[in-house]
Order: C-alpha cells, then sequence, then structure tokens
C-alpha cells in the first residue's frame, strides 16, 4: 500500500506518539509474554505486527525495526535494503535509481524524521542486519530486551 | 623515483614507514596529512584477461596521480574485478584505492577480500553501497547488499582498529588501511548530504571522494555546510571530476549513470563549440582551478571514462601539481611466468 505507506511518512510526528504508546503497551505485557513463553507467543505476536506494520508501512518484517531512526519509512522498502540513509543514486525527482516510479525511501525518510521529536535519530550509524531475524516479530524482541519502559522511544 | 619529503627517493610501491597517526603505509595518506593537494584517478577496468591491458592504462594516470582507483564493476557492469586490478598494480609498485561495492559480495567474503587486499599492500580501500543491479549488463543478477557503504565502514574500522572481525573472532594481524568513502552533493536529498558525509566520517570515513562535480555552485553550497559542520578537518575531501567527451555523450551519463547531475548549461557549453572534446578538456581544467580555491577541499578524484590518455595533461594544464614534482613513470613491470595454453586446459 504504497499511499498508506506515503500517508505514514507524512504523519511521523503523530505515529511516533503512537507508537512510543504502542511500545509502552508491549513493554506492559512483556511479564505475560514472558509467562507465555516467548515461543509460543511469536507467532500470533508476529501476525498482529505483520499486519499492523504491513499495511502502514510495507513492512518487510525484517525482525530489527528501526522506523523510528528513519522518519517513519521503512528502509527495507529500498530496493538495496539500505538502514543507514540514501544511495547516490537518487533521481532528481526524488526517485529511486532502480525503481523510477517509486520515491525514494530515504528522501520520504529524511522529510519524515524533520517532524519527529526523535529528529536526529537518522544520524545514528546502523549496524548490518541481522538475517536470521526475518519474519520474527520486533515487538516481541523488544519486550524481551527492555525489562523496565524507561526510555519510551519509537523503536518496534 | 619521487621525493615525499621523507629524505630519500623511494620506491613507490613499497610501504612507507610508519607514522604515528597515519592508518596506513601508503602515499595517498602521507600526502593527504602533508597538506599536499592530492590527485586520484580511475582506472578503467579492461574487459580482457590481458594484465597488458591494466599496466598500459596504469603507466599513463600514474604519474600524476597520488594513487589508483581499482572500481568494483562499477555501474553494475562485469569488468576485470577490483581485487584482480590490485593484485596486478599492486605487483608492479603502483598506489590503489581498492574500491568495494556491497552489491556483489556478502560479509563473508568482503571480510575477506579486505585482509587479502591488506596482504598484497593495498593501503587504501574506498567503501561503496554500489550501483543497482539494474543500471549494468546482468540486470537478472541477485543484489547483495547485505551491508552498506557505512556499515561497510564500520566492519573495516573494526577489522583495523580492534583487531576483529564483525563476528568478533580475533585478527592476528589487522588491514593497516585508508578508509574512504563516497559522497554525491548533487542529489536529493540535497540538505541531507553533507549530515550524510558526517555520518559517514563518523562510521570511519577518512577521505571522501565525490561524484562528478559539474555544478559548481551546488557545490560550494554544499562545502559551505560541511565546514559548518566542521567535517573539512575531520576528512580529506577529493571533489570528483572528469572531461566530458561530447554533448551527446554527457547527456547519455546523465540519463543512463546513476547519480550524475549535469547542469544544462554544461551541456549547451559543449554544444556551442566546434571540437566539443577539446571543450570538455578545458571545462575539466577550469573546474578543478575554481575547485582548488575552494576551502576544506584535499584535492580531486578524476574520473576520464575510457580517456585515460588525458588525465595527465589535465592535470599538468590545470596547474595543481606545480611547485610540486611530477612522478616519474614507474618503470618495474612484473615479471610473470610464460603463458603456455597447454598446460591451462587441463
Amino acid at each position: 500500500m504504497l499511499a498508506l505507506r506515503h500517508w505514514s511518512v507524512r504523519h511521523a510526528r503523530s505515529l511516533e506518539r503512537v507508537y512510543a504508546a504502542l511500545e509502552r503497551l508491549v513493554l506492559a505485557l512483556a511479564p505475560f509474554f514472558s509467562r507465555l513463553g516467548h515461543d509460543r507467543a511469536e507467532a500470533p505476536v508476529a501476525a498482529v505486527e505483520r499486519r499492523i506494520k504491513g499495511l502502514l508501512f510495507d513492512c518487510k518484517m525484517c525482525g530489527q525495526c528501526i522506523l523510528g531512526d528513519t522518519g517513519m519509512s521503512c528502509p527495507m522498502n529500498c530496493p538495496k535494503t539500505l538502514r543507514n540513509g540514501p544511495c547516490g543514486g537518487v533521481r532528481p525527482d526524488g526517485n529511486c535509481e532502480v525503481k523510477p516510479q517509486m520515491r525514494c525511501v530515504w528522501v520520504a525518510a529524511w522529510e519524515g524524521a524533520q517532524q519527529m521529536a526523535a529528529s536526529t535519530a537518522i544520524l545514528d550509524p546502523q549496524p548490518p542486519l541481522d538475517h536470521r531475524l526475518w519474519g520474527l516479530s520486533s515487538w516481541l524482541r523488544v519486550a524481551a530486551e527492555k525489562g523496565t519502559p524507561d526510555r519510551p522511544s519509537a523503536h518496534g | 623515483m619521487a621525493d615525499l619529503g621523507i629524505g630519500e627517493p623511494y620506491d613507490p610501491g613499497a610501504p612507507l614507514p610508519p607514522l604515528p597517526g597515519h592508518s596506513s603505509r601508503g602515499r595517498l595518506e602521507r600526502a593527504l596529512r602533508e597538506g599536499r593537494f592530492a590527485v586520484t584517478a580511475e582506472l578503467n577496468p579492461p574487459d580482457s584477461s590481458d594484465p597488458e591491458e591494466v599496466y598500459e592504462r596504469a603507466l599513463v594516470l600514474a604519474e600524476v596521480c597520488d594513487a589508483i582507483n581499482a572500481t568494483d564493476a562499477s555501474g553494475a557492469n562485469t569488468h576485470m574485478s577490483s581485487v584482480g586490478i590490485c593484485s596486478l598494480l599492486t605487483r608492479a609498485g603502483y598506489a590503489v584505492v581498492m574500491q568495494i561495492s556491497c552489491r556483489d559480495r556478502n560479509r563473508i567474503a568482503i571480510q575477506g577480500d579486505v585482509l587479502g587486499a591488506a596482504a598484497m599492500g593495498v593501503s587504501n580501500i574506498l567503501c561503496l553501497t554500489g550501483d543497482g543491479v539494474q543500471a549494468g549488463d546482468q540486470p537478472a543478477a541477485k543484489p547483495v547488499f547485505d551491508l552498506d557503504s557505512i556499515s561497510l565502514l564500520q566492519t573495516i574500522r573494526t577489522m583495523r582498529d580492534e583487531s576483529r572481525f564483525l563476528s568478533g573472532r580475533k585478527i592476528t594481524s589487522p588491514p593497516r588501511v585508508f578508509l574512504g568513502a563516497a559522497a554525491n552533493p548533487f542529489v536529493p536529498p540535497l540538505d541531507y548530504r553533507a549530515l550524510h558525509m558526517k555520518k559517514k566520517v563518523a562510521a570511519g570515513a577518512q577521505f571522501i571522494q565525490t561524484q562528478y562535480c559539474f555544478d559548481l555552485p551546488l557545490f560550494q553550497r554544499f562545502m559551505a555546510r560541511v565546514r559548518d559542520l566542521g567535517l573539512h578537518r575531520t576528512c580529506f575531501i577529493l571533489a570528483g571530476v572528469g572531461p566530458l567527451a561530447s554533448a551527446r555523450a554527457a547527456r547519455w551519463m546523465r540519463t543512463n549513470v546513476p547519480g550524475i547531475h549535469i547542469p544544462d548549461d554544461v551541456i549547451r557549453r559543449l554544444e556551442g563549440n566546434p571540437d566539443q572534446k577539446a571543450e570538455g578538456r578545458r571545462l575539466c581544467i577550469e573546474l578543478i582551478q575554481q575547485i582548488r580555491e575552494i576551502e576544506g577541499v584535499a584535492g580531486v578524484h578524476v574520473m576520464a571514462y575510457r580517456q585515460e590518455e588525458l588525465v595527465s595533461e589535465i592535470i599538468t594544464q590545470s596547474g595543481i601539481i606545480v611547485g610540486r614534482q611530477k612522478r616519474d613513470r614507474i618503470s618495474r613491470t612484473p615479471e610473470l611466468p610464460p603463458f603456455r595454453p597447454s598446460e591451462t586446459n587441463r
């Protein structure tokens, strides 16, 4: 859903807030997930995550969501799957080098980031993707990794 | 033999004595840190297995260059590999910048190539994302992009400074390389481009080679932003330049090569001249002279697509190596075993 993906970037500021609330919810549910068992929670949580983020961001379920750092524009929609910023091939109209009909994911990310409270997060270098995590829930991983919700961010 | 301020003539291919604060033992880093206006040039890789084609092209570049860039299937076209070219050139005593693109190899292959390169005497590595496969002659290929230019910089910096692979496994002798990255100040998002360069510097880039600069005002604005961010003091910026063969060639490049921005007035200037090739050369020389005046530019990177023979003339006429000894041609050629086709068939 390209139109909805563009809408999401235009509303990066509000989505950042929705996301922060969502993260608090996921973290509040953390004890429940751990009682249920991470493995048993994985399939249903990943299914819900896939639906919601698929609709809003064309999420590819890389399992290591960084939407909060990328202006709510999913970097895995970049044909080069670049997670650290645009390549040098962006067309003069701001469209993608590989898919000339598509707006560059990172041109959108830069616009989205400037609306967000965490606007400088786009400048943080990202490590390479862990390809073992494809298809797994980022939310669940965040819930497992962050025991206490001391610092809500738009990750996940 | 050229003198690079280390007291005595030296063999350009031999590693220089290590200096404090230097990452490599190569002469490009040495020249830049000494504050010389550096020159690098791109060698067009042959579609051939004949080493002579590499040596012929290197010979004409070497006399004006601090290092020769060995491209890694640029434009996603298959050519002799950058590892192969670097192997030939380091053997013959040339200083090289080995380009690594993330398009064709994953982290396992790339880290292995970095160690191999350093073992061969490669002192400079340029970390690139790479053009998409759609741009080249093999559009059906699988794009890899396991790393990107920034995670590649971080990976090699970790290998060099912490003597370990991305996995954490120990490296017994780390690769002593000077790390570079590319920047394209001429494509959207324009107001992000200097910040993106800052991100590359934070990830480990010590020198930057830019995309072709044909739009001087845009480059000046970019450099002003770079100076505001203080990046000209934390990395060496080499501006990309090159001669345009004709207005038609310029139009073709603009349309078909990703990331190349050529303003209309440049193309009109070429069209308005009976000898377009000579005008393209003049334009390149003028641009080099103007770029040199910009504060924070540490050198130029010449990309003369299929026109290597022009590089020496352009650099000499631009006057940027005046007051600096022109390099001798490197006469040392490697002794290769005679080629015996019958043996290779087995």
